[in-house]
């Protein structure tokens, strides 16, 4: 056990734990923002997949991070309106939707590399990545410093963009119209709301973060891509948006909570503790969180519950 | 002929999603292949070229009419429970240590293996099925959550109980051979697991089409609201479709590693849960389409197996056009413009006669 401990609250556990989690969060953010506008959004898988792709590509035949970055964002955003353009305008169901997006992403991505590779040795392509960074004053302070310096610079913008989503969401119009969406999609359009709008609106903003979360993967993460190497994250924002109840802070937490239960798992593979039985905790965690959501919600004092509730997430958004 | 399009439109739109997927199939193979004619051709007749690409193809469909079937149920009331994947998963691992812990003749031991993964994968689709009936909590979340946990148990359990540590990798014990279903056509791997499959397939129309429960499920899908003022158990009909779904899903997985794989060997999830997303889907949530339709995605899928071994073609042309035909099945409004031009074409006619 004390080794365990030991090898748990060591710097280099923590700084892992960062870096394990910034390709959950930026998706965890896509799927709250969707969330927010009252859909499920199961295609952050897709989005990060073709973003990754796309990044790569990019970076290597222009040889520009700049250049990869937009291709990799708008990649991102496009998949998102696609989404967006079958449920919302042709009438397919969002869920349904999502898995065939899913899957046209694993196929095309794959496809296109062995097209462009002429072959088999997919993991030639070296693509350029994201630098990393040490923050100035903070490095040299100890413990903290080494394990919140010096990660790759997507890590501090995986940050930026909860502080982002938060002010995004409550603090700008389309925030606000979003949420009126979400929460009652009738009385927003009553009030001149075009619903359909705003709810694409979101689905593109969900392509951002979903984007720059793929594009961390295949391009500071590791500097390649590989087939489906998403690998579920899309899947575990949806768990870990779900789990902070899709607001900024609770969704940062939520992505951190899988962050470090996964590199934990890699920590204590070599001692005697069952890693596969503590890797399925925080998503049982996640059903349980979710039933005790939704039975709030269903109590049968249904409107002063729901009142409350939200009263609540006011409050917790103040907080960060 | 317009009277017949009107009547079948569902079928049409569903043909002409077919043939779209298709035809970008045969567009990308011309943009890509430096033989294309020849490709083509593989890719559309290699299925049928010898006994062992055919039997293939049932092979591949044989689990996902399982899954197609279970989900069928699920989606018909409008409950888009996506996690045959997990409860493919799982009862397959909990029937693999069921079946290798007890030994009994062949005639006990088959029906008896089925009956418990049945019931366990019935179980493991009430988990989300009870929380959306009694607290409208999604199962769409609960059940991708789900499929997450069926993965790390099903490894737990395998690999530390019934790993067998004589083969090199990380397998489950053989099954004994009373536990195996027998494969009935020489040289091909087909076992009587697609006998099993037809007639969970037909059972699942006859229940869903000609019985009381079957027509609440439907109604509840198609209007919760009208189910529930029209006396519908609306609660009930929700805990059956998830038990159901669960089952056929589960008694799907442990059907394939016993007629198979003979042993547990998936260290990931295997795919056949979302496959059955896509033939549920083709075939339009109608169990006996379901059949056609798995038999289908077997067909592409070995016609793509067959690009990667003979032509410059990689397999993964197939998950586009998969992928693009449950697109446009799914886009309720595709084409309905021109259903509606023919809906009032047709009216005038008759009004004019």
């Amino acid at each position: 056990m004390s080794t365990l401990l030991e090898s748990i609250f060591s710097v280099e556990f923590f700084f892992a734990v960062l870096r394990v989690s910034t390709p959950l969060i930026f998706p965890a953010l896509g799927v709250a923002i969707t969330a927010m506008s009252g859909n499920i959004n199961i295609g952050l898988e897709g989005i990060m997949l073709i973003a990754a792709f796309t990044g790569v590509i990019v970076s290597i035949y222009t040889e520009s991070l700049m250049l990869a970055l937009l291709a990799g964002v708008a990649s991102g955003v496009f998949f998102g309106a696609a989404l967006g353009y079958f449920h919302l305008k042709l009438k397919a169901d969002i869920i349904l939707a999502a898995v065939a997006l899913n899957f046209l992403a694993s196929g095309l991505t794959i496809f296109l590399l062995i097209v462009i590779t002429g072959g088999r040795n997919t993991s030639a392509l070296r693509s350029l990545t994201f630098p990393s960074f040490n923050i100035p004053v903070l490095q040299s302070i100890p413990v903290l410093g080494p394990i919140l310096s010096g990660h790759n610079i997507m890590t501090y913008v995986a940050f930026l963009s909860v502080f982002v989503y938060y002010v995004v969401l409550f603090k700008t119009p389309l925030g606000l119209r979003i949420r009126a969406v979400g929460q009652n999609p009738d009385a927003a359009r009553s009030v001149g709301i075009n619903v359909d709008r705003v709810k694409l609106y979101a689905l593109m903003i969900s392509g951002v973060f979903g984007a720059l979360g793929g594009l961390y993967l295949s391009m500071g993460y590791v500097s390649w891509f590989s087939r489906d190497m998403v690998a579920g994250r899309g899947f575990i924002a949806v768990a870990a948006a779900t789990m902070g109840g899709n607001l900024s802070f609770g969704t940062l937490l939520g992505s951190m909570l899988f962050g470090l239960v996964n590199t934990a798992t890699i920590y204590i593979s070599s001692l005697d503790i069952p890693s596969d039985l503590v890797q399925s905790i925080p998503y049982l965690a996640t059903v349980i969180v979710l039933a005790i959501y939704s039975a709030r919600n269903f109590a049968p004092r249904k409107r002063r519950a729901v009142s409350t509730h939200h009263g609540e997430n006011e409050h917790h958004e103040k907080k960060p | 002929m317009q009277r017949f399009l009107l009547k079948n439109f569902d079928a049409v739109r569903t043909a002409i999603a077919i043939l779209i997927g298709m035809l970008i199939c045969v567009l990308l193979i011309i943009l890509v292949s430096s033989s294309p004619g020849d490709s083509i051709s593989i890719f559309l007749f290699g299925p049928f070229s010898s006994q062992r690409t055919i039997a293939s193809i049932f092979e591949i469909a044989t689990p996902i009419i399982f899954t197609g079937v279970a989900l069928s149920i699920a989606f018909q009331a409008e409950q888009f429970y996506i996690g045959a994947e997990g409860a493919f998963y799982i009862t397959a691992a909990v029937g693999t240590a069921f079946a290798v812990s007890t030994s009994m003749p062949w005639f006990f031991h088959i029906p008896l293996i089925l009956l418990v993964s049945g019931t366990f994968g019935g179980l493991w689709g009430l988990i989300p099925g009870y929380l959306k009936a009694r607290f409208n909590t999604s199962e769409v979340v609960t059940a991708l959550m789900l499929n997450f946990v069926a993965l790390y148990a099903g490894l737990y359990l395998i690999n530390n109980f019934f790993r067998d540590r004589a083969a090199g990798f990380m397998v489950s014990f053989r099954l004994p051979e009373s536990a195996e279903l027998p494969r009935f056509i020489d040289r091909t791997r087909i076992h009587w697991g697609v006998v099993l499959a037809i007639v969970v397939a037909v059972w699942a129309y006859y229940f869903l089409y000609h019985t009381r429960t079957g027509y609440e499920i439907r109604t509840v899908g198609h209007n919760p609201k009208f189910a529930r003022f029209g006396g519908i158990n609306v609660f009930k009909v929700i805990i059956i479709v998830h038990i159901l779904t669960g089952a056929i899903a589960g008694m799907g997985g442990m059907v394939e590693i016993m007629g198979i794989h003979r042993r547990f060997n998936w260290q990931d999830l295997p795919g056949q849960g979302w496959d059955g997303v896509i033939v549920a889907i083709i075939g339009r949530m109608h169990p006996l389409y379901v059949v056609a339709a798995a038999i289908f995605l077997g067909y592409l899928r070995v016609g793509g197996q067959q690009l990667r071994l003979m032509s410059d073609v990689p397999f993964e042309l197939v998950l586009v056009i998969q992928s693009a035909i449950i697109l446009l099945i799914t886009a309720r409004a595709f084409l309905s413009q021109w259903e509606a031009r023919m809906v009032i074409r047709q009216a005038t006619e008759e009004a004019e006669s």
